[in-house]
């Protein structure tokens, strides 16, 4: 299979490849599986019911990746897809998914994943997924991932989402159901700008005893973007969840943040912290006496915010 | 070197003056302290030279170029540089990454010198983050860190002191003593402590936005302990009419 410069390019910042990875991959183009490879210990199938792949990784399996990034480079495509993962019991494994729209055309260009991703008992998962969007065209970039996790007694997953840039819309949906001494940390990083929209409703069950659970959103505003966020924790067992949601806002951008936190056991510890707010202005004299123009000051202050 | 001719500066919108028509020279080379009780207007002036507050009326002049009008960053690479009173925190730069945007070099190995310098271990700082975990003296100490690393010129170090325990102290002045010497550079540091004005070659005092005195610590010690006290109690109380009543 031969990808051409544009596809390398969205690989590049979808899934920080250059080429085909290593390790068990599929790459989805314009709405069609153009490459897959499974391992010996991660199978890739595709689904027979729906537009999709299983990705299932056996028992035990350590220190493998998984890359499932996702190709849409022409206008007008609507593409829908479903993605079922299996992270076998004591498996410790990176999945990168992540998708990334190439738009030249007036029309709309639409990826819509749909993830149930199960981890089994005792396995670990780090989840990266990067959404990003470019083209010249007038039509927008629009994504809407569903996420659903189960994370199994003592499993552990870390998911780190984020959408620098390019994306005009987007609403993403993750609900996250913890089990026994599960833990999930969850980090969403976030830039919107020109027009854009983006919404995130996190959902996350504390079900078992002594699960655990992080949800932070990172996020920059600019212009006349807007951002809506609704991290919930809810706790119905002996568990600890943290909500933290931190925007900086510019322009005439718009953000909403509701963290909400419900417990429904007495020995649920819950806290959320929200914050809105402009570039501290002591940051910004502070780089400029270290010689940064205020449009590269601005720019560094982002760039950390974000990382 | 950098000179101040009948520097004023009022407060956006309001009609207090807080630097009063200042007439002050840096001269080449010399190592300054600037003191005065609290509110006197020493971080004011030290905002003014960096460009941080822009005069309301003077003007500002460096190594001979008028730099009332420029920008802070742009007398910033001219060569000059403040160590903030209360530096800032930022969410998500690292130690490393503040160090290396103020160094000419940026390489992991000499940016850790600098840390090295000011008493912090580089393994335990380097890849932390500048935000609030980090307590006021050790962000002091990166704060000089960073200005070790750009090394500019002419260095205004704010009260680089507060905060910072005694004996990371006396390393620290010892590392601004040495460079300043080695390196013929202009320094001045903002303080109260006796062994600061003990240690420079001119101490200016400032008192209620004006230049009170300038002159070696001989000369403006004995007014410091008597007649500020005195003048500031006078100003505050505004009732004092006799200064040996108010010293007593
Ligand atoms: N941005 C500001 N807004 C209002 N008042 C200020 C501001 N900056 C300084 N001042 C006031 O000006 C006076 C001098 O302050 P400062 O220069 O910080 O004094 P010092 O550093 O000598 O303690 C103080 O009364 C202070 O409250
Ligand atoms: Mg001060």
């Amino acid at each position: 299979m031969k990808l051409s410069a544009v596809d390398k390019k969205i690989l590049q910042e979808v899934a920080s490849l250059h080429d085909v990875p290593q390790g068990a991959y599929n790459i989805r183009k314009d709405g069609e599986g153009i490459s897959r490879k499974s391992t010996e210990n991660i199978e890739i199938q595709v689904k027979k019911d729906n537009p999709g792949i299983d990705i299932i990784v056996k028992p035990g399996t350590k220190n493998e990746s998984v890359h499932i990034p996702v190709l849409v480079t022409r206008t007008g495509i609507n593409d829908l897809v479903y993605n079922t993962f299996e992270i076998g019991e004591e498996a410790d494994v990176t999945v990168v998914a992540g998708c990334g729209i190439h738009n030249t055309g007036s029309e709309e260009a639409r990826h819509d994943g749909i993830h149930t991703i199960y981890v089994r008992k005792g396995a670990r998962l780090r989840y990266v997924e990067k959404h990003y969007g470019e083209g010249e065209g007038t039509g927008s970039n629009i994504l809407n991932p569903k996420t659903i996790i189960e994370i199994e007694e003592g499993g552990m997953a870390e998911m780190e989402l984020v959408q620098i840039r390019g994306v005009d819309h987007t609403v993403r949906v993750t609900e996250a159901n913890l089990y026994k001494n599960a833990s999930l940390i969850m980090i969403e990083r976030l830039l919107t700008h020109g027009d854009q929209v983006a919404k995130s409703d996190v959902i996350v069950n504390l079900l078992g005893e002594d699960s655990f659970t992080q949800v932070t959103s990172r996020t920059v505003a600019q212009e006349n973007s807007e951002q809506v966020f609704y991290p919930r924790v809810i706790a119905k067992a002996k568990s600890r969840g943290y909500v933290e949601c931190d925007s900086i806002i510019m322009d005439k951008a718009r953000v909403r943040s509701v963290p909400e936190i419900a417990a429904y056991h007495a020995e649920a510890e819950l806290t959320h912290e929200a914050a809105i707010g402009k570039i501290a202005g002591e940051q910004m004299l502070k780089l400029m006496s270290l010689g940064l123009s205020e449009k590269e000051a601005v720019e560094k202050i982002l760039e950390g915010f974000l990382r | 070197m950098l000179e101040l001719k009948g520097v004023t500066y009022k407060i956006p919108g309001e009609d207090k003056e807080i630097i009063k028509g200042v007439d002050l020279t840096f001269e080449q080379g010399k190592f300054y302290a600037i003191t005065g009780p609290n509110g006197g207007g020493k971080t004011s002036l030290a905002k003014l030279i960096m460009g941080i507050y822009k005069p309301s009326s003077g003007s500002i002049t460096f190594k001979g170029e008028d730099i009332t009008n420029l920008e802070i960053n742009e007398r910033s690479k001219k060569g000059i540089g403040y160590a903030f009173q209360y530096p800032p925190r930022f969410k998500g730069l690292r130690v490393i990454d503040l160090l290396q945007l103020a160094s000419e070099i940026e390489e992991r190995k000499v940016v850790r010198g600098y840390l090295r310098q000011v008493g912090l271990c580089p393994e335990d700082y380097l890849d932390r983050d500048a935000d609030a975990s980090l307590s006021g003296g050790e962000m002091k100490r990166i704060e000089i860190a960073t200005l070790l690393g750009k090394n500019p010129e002419f260095t205004i170090y704010d009260e680089p002191d507060a905060g910072v325990d005694l004996w990371s102290f006396d390393l620290l002045l010892n590392v601004i003593k040495q460079k300043h010497e080695k390196e013929g550079l202009t320094t001045v540091l903002i303080s109260h402590q006796e062994r600061i004005l003990e240690l420079v070659d001119e101490i200016v005092l400032i008192v209620g936005g004006k230049i009170q005195d300038v002159g070696t610590k001989e000369r403006i010690w004995p007014i410091i302990k008597d007649v500020v006290g005195c003048q500031w109690y006078k100003v505050c109380r505004g009732d004092v009419e006799d200064e040996a009543e108010c010293r007593r």
